[in-house]
């Protein structure tokens, strides 16, 4: 029988997630860090990341803060040379990690995500007026204080709506049956 | 007279960047281009979702596809977001036949099939593409003159799939100020990364990224920006005085998105620019065009 170690586990647990697949491939060239505008701020680079991944390094990839310093810019992504889907590979240990209530403390990047998510899905849209005050009251009020002078400028500018777009109330009730759907089946592996 | 299924986005509709879905409307129509907005849709979700509840997200930007499916046209939105969001499901459910199942499965609690056929494209793409330079130029009643301009792409127009621009030296925007009389600058951040939305979570880090872009554009003589993205619109614009404040700089450079630079030069007014929402003033250096 086929003995299977840590490594192999996480590593096809990855492989398994759409953009995960080409996780094997990486040859540690470290063109996805030296692309990448935050590498410096995070605990390990990406390339770090992937090596960890593939030593079966779970519980230290997913509390790691690297996933949530991505910024989607995906130049890691059109540089690598073998193809990787980095930046996916990124949304998947986020995925993970909330899954598993790993995501890291020292970042709000997990709580101003689900605080944006929580009004896509109760309204179908985003207030934005509503979305950040809500982040900024579930993290740290005080840091609201200090976000008035942007906000003022904006409100004067007519850039924060008080009202939110509504769906037509069949289109919400769609889409709630969609996204609870969509909740039951689990992940995309 | 073109015909395109339009998908604002939240920030182009209700959002901070109304002027952006207002120019779009008021510049496409000298255009000839038809945009009819998608009955109903919902938003695409953005980074957010697609970070932390990958599945849902899909759905997200699948109910959209396929309200639009049923029309038939290009689906067109001028957000970068949601373009590279709406894209990247029409990718993945053909790449992963267990997504699609899944995503079909969960489209079908809503009464709803998406079969795959619906064209996301940039509005950018559409202007450039369907309609041309020089159709643009002859529609033109006043030129910038000289205006110096810097391109800003942001990162989710031009990455990570090949599309109408190249993934980091793009060339679009600037071919497209050329045309209206207007100077592009050169400006080697044009498609690096404003910090999206982790201005919000790590306010630190994205002024860091945003200083780094005014600086480029700055040193290169650029008079004010232009970009397709609202996000980055509001990450250059509304923390612009955040940055002075920060780095003891001061900038001073207005960011407008490119179809308010295309309205001023095909002679529109407030009315369809909403240049009075640009947080940095525009008028010191726009004055004499309008």
């Amino acid at each position: 029988m086929e003995k299977r170690t840590r490594a192999d586990t996480f590593v096809d647990e990855i492989s398994a997630i759409p953009g995960g697949e080409g996780i094997r491939l990486c040859i540690q060239c470290g063109t996805c860090t030296a692309s990448c505008p935050n590498a410096d701020r995070m605990d390990h680079t990406p390339s770090q990341l992937i090596a960890m991944v593939r030593a079966g390094m779970r519980e230290e990839v997913l509390s790691s803060n690297a996933m949530w310093h991505c910024l989607s810019c995906y130049l890691c992504t059109v540089r690598c040379p073998r193809g990787i889907k980095q930046t996916d590979l990124m949304h998947a240990l986020e995925c993970l990690a909330v899954r598993e209530g790993l995501s890291h403390g020292r970042t709000l990047t997990p709580a101003m995500y689900r605080s944006f998510n929580a009004f896509v899905y109760s309204l179908g849209s985003l207030p934005e007026l509503g979305f950040m005050t809500w982040f900024y009251m579930l993290t740290n009020p005080l840091r609201a204080l200090r976000m008035i002078p942007v906000a003022l400028a904006l409100l004067r500018h007519g850039r924060l709506s008080i009202k939110a777009r509504r769906l037509t109330p069949e289109g919400t009730n769609q889409l709630k049956a969609i996204l609870d759907k969509a909740e039951s089946l689990g992940g995309t592996s | 007279m073109r015909y395109y299924t339009y998908f604002p986005g939240c920030s182009s509709s209700e959002g901070g960047a109304k002027a952006y879905g207002r120019s779009t409307q008021a510049v496409s129509k000298v255009l000839d281009i038809e945009l009819i907005e998608l009955d109903d849709w919902n938003c695409c979700g953005s980074t957010p979702y697609s970070s932390i509840e990958e599945i849902a997200s899909f759905c997200l930007s699948a109910r959209n596809l396929a309200l639009a499916e049923k029309r038939g046209f290009d689906l067109v939105t001028p957000c970068s977001s949601c373009y590279v969001i709406l894209n990247r499901t029409n990718s993945h459910l053909k790449e992963y036949p267990q997504l699609k199942a899944k995503v079909d499965e969960a489209l079908g609690a809503g009464g709803m099939e998406y079969h795959g056929t619906v064209r996301v494209r940039h509005l950018l793409d559409v202007f450039i593409n369907d309609i041309g330079y020089d159709a643009i130029a002859a529609k033109m009643k006043r030129s910038l003159g000289g205006l110096k301009v810097a391109a800003y792409y942001g990162c989710q127009m031009v990455r990570p799939r090949p599309s109408f621009d190249h993934p980091e030296n793009p060339q679009s925007l600037d071919k497209l100020i050329t045309s209206l009389g207007g100077e592009p600058v050169p400006f080697p951040l044009k498609s690096r990364c404003c910090g999206g939305s982790l201005i919000i979570s790590e306010e630190a880090l994205a002024l860091d990224l945003i200083k780094k872009i005014l600086d480029s554009a700055s040193v290169n003589g650029a008079e004010c920006l232009i970009t397709p993205c609202p996000l980055c619109q509001t990450n250059l614009d509304a923390y612009q005085s955040r940055v002075n404040k920060k780095f003891k700089t001061n900038f001073n450079l207005p960011v407008l998105f490119f179809t308010q630079l295309m309205g001023i030069a095909f002679g529109l007014g407030e009315e369809d620019l909403g240049l009075k929402t640009c947080i940095v003033p525009t008028e010191r250096v726009l004055a004499k065009y309008l």
